[in-house]
């Protein structure tokens, strides 16, 4: 029986990277037409009471840092291009939770003449957050469920 | 907002996604090494063509929809709306409604000036501050959330008066979390006045005169840290503030370190208003009905939010939907003057100068018409506004 090293060696270079990924992701907070109702409470979830950064995760600045993009709100016609530029600037592998009812669906906003529509309609999303806005302890679980569902692709691949 | 044409300047473009604030707004610096020469705003990201869609939804939907103009002041935009469209039917809505109107305002106030507190002093660097302040909010949330329901959309109101009623046990928590927060913007009071760090970051900064505050339109505590005396509730009295009055904070250095002192004193006029309120709650009923269409009137509404001076524009049709409703949001009236105020600062200051006005990006994308004098009208047909943008945006890229 032969050993492909290689092979052993890709495969724990991998896992290792899973491991990192989904210990210490960093998030990349984009408005893309919010009524910013649900960027304080991404903010919020920051802040002592929720703590994100419990589960390792930071809010970034810059989109060559993140490794999940946070999307609030519809999509105006102005910022689509920006969503999708910040969207490919991220460094593979990157996921997408769309946070609030307007995210994904356009909610309250849906016939505004400069409202395209939701964020799935512009760029794949990963993780939905209902709510108007979520509490932050639904954005934490989005968040957290994510990661999980990554650990089990992971497990299964 | 102002044009800049210095081609062989460094222009230093900044967002619309940036880390400093959590909305969408794009700037340009022009420097000349550390020191801003001009800057240039341009806005408009989060458009999404609110007053046209409220002619096709009713006089309840809009409501809902323009309460969601803002998250963080959405209860005031919702009251000012109510107010006028009550006063186009002819309502006469319960004094107990307008005081819990005005208990819910004044709640929120508290709310959107603790999360100034904390992102402003996360912009000069001081995350200590930010942390302690959105701490404290927590509690103001909670109380929120206790009496409406939801932590940022309240729909406190209804069309004729409010949904939600305030009993003994919420009057006792309300107090509870007030007197707890008093206690707290005592000590950030000391802090924004005393700590040294800090004080360097924001004494004798972006300096705006009351003349210049009053050239560009500034209102509400940006215009007040300047010296300008002007606040609504005062000025024009709505809801309950004829019973249950504020007295003006005004501060005549009209700096940074003045906008911070003029916010958080506030903060104690809210809490006296808030007292004064739960102790002489009047009774009655929380609302009146409202008709379904009402006749072809017009009508205007001022409030205070927590930013500065809003204004609505209502127009009725005889239907169930209004034939026009025109927003003017204190923010748009602030915004002109961080062009004015940045040129000769670091660009270390610009997060501070731009937050010290409390800009509010969803509320501020309005479509806005400027008004020339009549002797410099002119007519554009159709193909020389074309003929326009081809050259404006070949003009761009080159």
């Amino acid at each position: 029986m032969s050993i492909n090293l290689e092979k052993t060696f890709q495969d724990a270079l991998e896992q290792v990277k899973t491991w990192a990924r989904t210990n210490s992701p960093w998030l990349i907070h984009f408005n893309s037409g919010s009524c910013n109702g649900c960027d304080i409470e991404i903010l919020a979830t920051l802040t002592p009471r929720y703590d994100l950064e419990r589960f390792g995760v930071k809010l970034q600045g810059s989109p060559r840092h993140a490794d999940i993009l946070i999307c609030t709100g519809p999509v105006t016609r102005q910022a689509r291009e920006r969503l999708l530029r910040v969207y490919e600037q991220m460094p593979e592998p990157k996921y997408v939770v769309a946070v609030g009812s307007c995210a994904i669906s356009g909610g309250v906003f849906q016939g505004c003449y400069n409202v395209i529509g939701h964020i799935d309609q512009v760029i794949p999303v990963d993780a939905y957050v209902p709510g108007c806005p979520p509490r932050p302890e639904a954005i934490i679980d989005g968040v957290i469920k994510l990661l999980k569902s990554l650990e089990a692709q992971e497990q299964t691949a | 907002m102002q044009k800049n044409d210095q081609a062989d300047k460094f222009i230093i473009p900044i967002g619309p996604q940036h880390p400093a604030l959590k909305e969408p707004g794009h700037f340009e610096f022009t420097v000349d090494g550390e020191i801003v020469t001009g800057a240039t705003i341009r806005l408009g990201y989060v458009h999404r063509g609110i007053e046209k869609a409220t002619e096709s939804r009713t006089w309840v939907q809009n409501l809902y929809l323009l309460e969601r103009v803002c998250g963080i002041c959405s209860h005031i935009h919702a009251t000012a709306y109510c107010l006028g469209v009550e006063r186009l039917a002819g309502l006469s809505v319960p004094p107990r409604a307008q005081a819990i109107r005005e208990l819910v305002v004044e709640l929120e106030r508290i709310h959107s000036h603790m999360l100034w507190l904390g992102v402003a002093a996360h912009e000069a660097g001081f995350d200590t501050l930010f942390m302690y302040s959105w701490r404290d909010r927590e509690t103001v949330m909670d109380i929120l959330e206790g009496l409406t329901g939801n932590r940022v959309h309240y729909s406190a109101n209804i069309l004729g008066g409010v949904k939600i009623d305030v009993d003994a046990e919420q009057t006792k928590t309300i107090l509870q979390g007030v007197d707890f927060l008093e206690k707290r913007t005592h000590h950030y009071l000391d802090v924004v006045t005393t700590d040294s760090a800090f004080v360097q970051r924001t004494a004798g900064i972006a300096v705006m005169s009351k003349a210049v505050a009053e050239h560009f339109g500034a209102v509400g505590p940006t215009a007040r840290a300047s010296g300008v005396t002007q606040d609504i509730r005062i000025d024009a009295p709505y809801l309950a503030y004829e019973d249950f009055p504020v007295e003006i904070v005004l501060d005549t250095a009209g700096d940074l370190k003045a906008r911070f002192v003029v916010r958080v004193q506030e903060l104690f006029q809210s809490y006296q208003v808030i007292r004064a309120i739960l102790d002489k709650l009047p009774a009655g009923e929380l609302a009146v009905t409202m008709p379904r269409r009402i006749k072809e009137n017009e009508t205007i509404s001022r409030v205070e939010a927590p930013r500065g001076e809003l204004f609505y524009y209502l127009k009725s049709n005889g239907t169930d939907k209004p034939e026009r409703i025109k927003i003017r949001t204190p923010s748009i009236c602030n915004f002109g003057t961080v062009p004015a105020l940045a040129a000769g600062h670091q660009l270390a200051d610009m997060p501070m100068i731009l937050a010290g006005i409390d800009p509010c990006f969803s509320c501020n994308d309005r479509m806005v018409t400027i008004h020339r004098p009549a002797d410099d009208s002119q007519t554009w047909t159709w193909e020389m506004l074309r003929q326009y943008g081809i050259s404006y945006y070949r003009e761009k890229e080159r």
